[in-house]
């Protein structure tokens, strides 16, 4: 915890905000511009990271639980693979987004926006659980000894 | 210019590298690492591969410094000095940078319009997208759609790994097993007394 960086912790506030927002602009974007499920993922996580950083550890797991954290893990990889078998059981092949909306194309973008969206998911959580698996350890170095 | 461009950041790169490889200092070796990501980045920019210079931007230079520095507080500040021979290792890395340039000499030249993937694969993905998937960001719809398959298994991968450090880090596992061993030892007790 940095009790004694003001400048660090006020622009942290300032941050975080456009952070998420770039994060779901590159997640919902993907399909117009650079970026997708994975780099979203991260940028989220980036920002749950840095407010971890500058606020402790025990301030950011209030925020996002790591319960939840963990469950999350799972979901994104369950939305993944649920679009493939909703594909299945709509008619079509396995990951088959064609049959998802009355026509192909409707279904290839409804598929790619789920499918990101569960990439984003897991990527952003497990990014998130390790920083906590690390962050959670008595470290070794005191704050002042940096 | 953009020979220019890549030479200098090739320059930097080189020369972060070799100040990694001196410097004992972790954190500094740390930060240096994470400006080689970043300068990494501005080259896949330089050459239009935007996706994937947003990834290294985001995962090399962002997310696996703190993991290191994270690391680093847990660990030790300074690298241990070696006295150890360095012979063998500057051989084998020697050896190593020459198997690489010698197949690098196999390779296609830069933006050659004869190479192997400008034949058949890049244009066929160039012809069908805008049919098939409509989206105008053609690496999204490779990699999301007629490699969905691959992606799939990438999560997967990430899953596991994330589930792998959560199990071995967090101590999830001692927390759950510890009131069974608690509840054991009370049995044990019972049946001694």
């Amino acid at each position: 915890m940095m009790r004694h960086h003001v400048i660090l912790r006020v622009i942290t506030k300032v941050l975080i905000g456009p952070i998420i927002l770039f994060a779901f602009y590159v997640q919902f974007h993907g399909d117009y511009s650079p970026g997708g499920g994975f780099q979203a993922g991260v940028i989220f996580a980036v920002a749950f990271i840095l407010h971890g950083l500058v606020f402790g550890l025990s301030t950011v797991q209030k925020v996002m639980p790591p319960k939840w954290v963990h469950k999350l893990i799972a979901l994104g990889l369950l939305i993944y693979a649920g679009t493939g078998f909703a594909g299945l059981f709509m008619g079509g092949q396995f990951l088959e987004y064609n049959v998802l909306a009355h026509d192909p194309i409707h279904g290839q973008h409804n598929g790619i926006l789920i499918i990101e969206l569960g990439v984003g998911m897991t990527v952003a959580a497990v990014m998130i659980a390790i920083y906590y698996a690390f962050a959670a350890r008595p470290p070794r170095i005191s704050d002042e000894e940096w | 210019m953009e020979i220019l461009i890549n030479i200098l950041l090739f320059a930097i790169m080189v020369a972060c590298a070799m100040a990694i490889a001196k410097i004992r200092h972790l954190f500094a070796v740390v930060m240096l690492s994470g400006a080689f990501s970043l300068l990494a980045a501005l080259l896949f920019v330089t050459l239009d591969a935007v996706d994937v210079a947003f990834t290294e931007a985001a995962v090399g230079a962002g997310i696996s410094t703190v993991l290191m520095l994270g690391t680093i507080a847990l660990t030790v500040r300074r690298e241990k000095p070696s006295y150890r021979s360095s012979f063998v290792p500057l051989l084998v890395v020697i050896l190593t940078g020459a198997v690489l340039v010698y197949g690098t000499l196999d390779m296609p030249n830069f933006g050659d319009p004869n190479a192997v993937v400008h034949q058949h694969v890049g244009p066929e993905y160039i012809e069908r997208i805008p049919k098939e998937v409509d989206v105008p960001n053609f690496v999204t719809a490779i990699l999301a759609s007629y490699r969905g398959f691959d992606t799939l298994g990438e999560v997967a991968v990430v899953f596991t790994a994330g589930i792998g450090v959560v199990l071995l880090l967090s101590g999830l596992g001692a927390k759950a097993r510890r009131p069974k061993i608690l509840a054991q030892n009370s049995d044990n007790n019972e049946a001694s007394s």
